[in-house]
């Protein structure tokens, strides 16, 4: 196992941080931890880098203990914090330069590892990393954290706040460097960039929810979900929130995701209650779970 | 300015030297309208809204916001708008109900006044058990919720809200929205930024930035008709693919020639 998690447990004073977390990541793996904020995910990430102790447990990384061997860890992983964390006063070309001495190797020597992401900074290897863009930053962290080959990539919350043209293009990155050999832990709260991971662990208020594939999980979802949608969002929100079948409902872009407690939905009987209730427009068509009504069911 | 309209837009240009941050955009905002205002990452988005809230000055152009020109009337318009992002909303250090008093008394409320709306907001979000509590120790997604309603306190007639719900957990993410809804179902206009595409289809109208300019404005339906497309997700990839700021010149799917990126990137930083 390229990453193995065993029982860890973290709290700071009261706050439960991490419960009881067991997972393990296979070699090559690329790996989604997914949650909103304070969900823990940044605490694994510091314990597993040995940035920080678990209270409880036993975590291995590249088939290191996070205790004992933490100096051959942090020589065999690549981290890159969800906080801008290069030399601001430093330009692109130094900022890589330093990393790479650091780890006793040379651009040079894995350049072939960065040269996707590298050629698209490149352009501005002079200019101070304090003044890039929120794109350009990520892309230097990056290359910064793979510049010395590591075994394992801890990528913490790579994609917040930025654009969705963007997190593509960062994923098809991913995407690249996974066929490397390296193994991939990443983070994120958008639930659409689970779907592109191999296999994920969807984690909430320091507990692991479920863990499988992308495609198993949406399985899990125990009802049928149908598209709701009428001539007024709000007014069809509070309505269906007061049906007496009622199982669950979420606004999901220009539909709602209702499913209902009985065995048998019957759609016109749902139809005929919004009419009712002065609503028009009323489509109610059956789809498909996804990774995140499973979330909002197990985190309820 | 048409009566129905609470902000009217007209060739509104933001230049910093040579760089053109935003390029004479031009729309209108209807009362109670929810109104999307999407970008990539250094579109102009930021600057934009800047101007539209009354802190920046425009560089050329016309705008009226809730009946006050950006030019000569900034002040009144900052009185008659709330304004919540993701960065700033509340002070951490004071408690709910500080806040809620402390940004009343910003907007000129009353004593009684201030009393009544902190209790029917407290009781509205259920925080009654953490009122005397510091914000700074609330979850993510309440303080989020709190400074939505903070931000509705002298009652607006529209409210700005730039990224209000990133990082936030999918259920309270909803539950923010269902606030919005809410909100522009009383007559509230709200003007939004987000990244999440899925709520980028729960807004009545949506335009998206690309460079400066504003590439496309519509209902998140006809947006999709008009580029073929089953996702606003979709229709984002396609206008705002090309020419990405964070690709250089000649790389990728780049393809404006007269792009010059390193003008582009400089000014607005991250």
């Amino acid at each position: 196992m390229s990453i193995s998690i065993t029982n860890v447990s973290k709290s700071y004073k009261d706050v439960k941080a991490l419960q009881n977390i067991t997972f393990d990541v296979k070699p090559g793996e690329l790996f989604g931890l997914i949650g909103p904020d304070g969900a823990g995910k940044t605490t694994l990430f510091r314990i597993l880098t040995t940035l920080l102790l678990a209270d409880e447990g036993i975590a291995t990384v590249a088939g290191f203990d996070v205790l004992k061997d933490y100096k051959t860890i942090r020589n065999s992983v690549g981290y890159m914090p969800g906080k801008f964390s290069l030399y601001q006063d430093l330009t692109v070309e130094e900022n890589l330069n330093f990393f790479a001495t650091i780890f006793g190797t040379t651009i040079e020597e894995n350049y072939d590892l960065i040269k996707d992401i590298y050629i698209q900074i490149e352009p501005f290897k002079n200019r101070r990393a304090g003044k890039l863009s929120g794109g350009m930053k990520q892309k230097l962290a990056l290359s910064c954290a793979l510049i010395h080959k590591p075994k394992v990539l801890f990528l913490d919350e790579p994609t917040t706040g930025v654009d969705p043209v963007s997190r593509k293009e960062f994923w098809d990155m991913l995407k690249r460097l996974q066929k490397h050999g390296i193994t991939i832990l990443v983070s994120t709260p958008y639930m659409d960039e689970a779907a592109l991971c191999d296999r994920i662990a969807l984690i909430q208020n320091g507990k692991i929810l479920e863990i499988d594939t992308p495609e198993e999980i949406v399985k899990h979802y125990p009802k049928t979900i149908f598209n709701v949608s009428a001539n007024n969002m709000y007014q069809l929100i509070k309505s269906l929130k007061v049906y007496e079948h009622l199982y669950s409902i979420y606004p999901f872009g220009e539909f709602v995701h209702y499913s209902d407690k009985r065995e048998k939905f019957n759609s016109d009987d749902l139809k005929h209650y919004l009419e009712t209730q002065n609503l028009s427009d009323i489509q109610i068509n059956q789809t498909q779970p996804t990774i995140e009504d499973t979330f909002m069911e197990l985190a309820k | 300015m048409n009566n129905k309209n609470v902000i009217e837009v007209e060739n509104l240009t933001k230049t910093f030297g040579d760089f053109t941050a935003v390029n004479a955009i031009s729309f209108e905002v209807r009362k109670g309208e929810i109104f999307g205002f999407l970008g990539a990452n250094g579109a102009g988005k930021t600057t934009a809204m800047k101007m539209l809230i009354g802190i920046s000055n425009p560089t050329s152009g016309k705008a009226n916001v809730a009946g006050f020109d950006v030019f000569t009337d900034a002040d009144n318009i900052k009185r008659n708008i709330g304004y919540m992002s993701q960065k700033f909303a509340l002070y951490d250090d004071l408690t709910v109900k500080e806040n809620i008093t402390f940004f009343g008394g910003i907007y000129g409320l009353s004593r009684a006044r201030i009393k009544e709306k902190a209790n029917a907001l407290i009781s509205e979000l259920g925080l009654q058990e953490v009122t005397n509590q510091l914000v700074g120790s609330l979850p993510l997604g309440w303080k989020q919720k709190l400074a939505f309603s903070v931000s509705l306190i002298h009652d607006p007639k529209i409210v700005f809200l730039d990224e209000p719900t990133g990082g936030v957990d999918p259920i309270t993410r909803r539950q923010f929205w269902e606030m919005i809804y809410k909100a522009s179902y009383q007559g509230t206009t709200v003007f939004v930024t987000t990244h999440y595409m899925d709520e980028a289809e729960y807004c009545d109208r949506v335009s998206i930035m690309v460079n400066g300019k504003i590439e496309a404005l519509d209902t998140p339906k006809k947006l999709k008709e008009q580029f073929n497309v089953a996702t606003m997700n979709d229709v984002f990839l396609k206008l705002a693919r090309s020419p990405s700021p964070t690709l250089p010149k000649g790389k990728g799917v780049n393809t404006d020639k007269d792009y010059n990126h390193e003008k582009k990137s400089s000014p607005l930083g991250s």
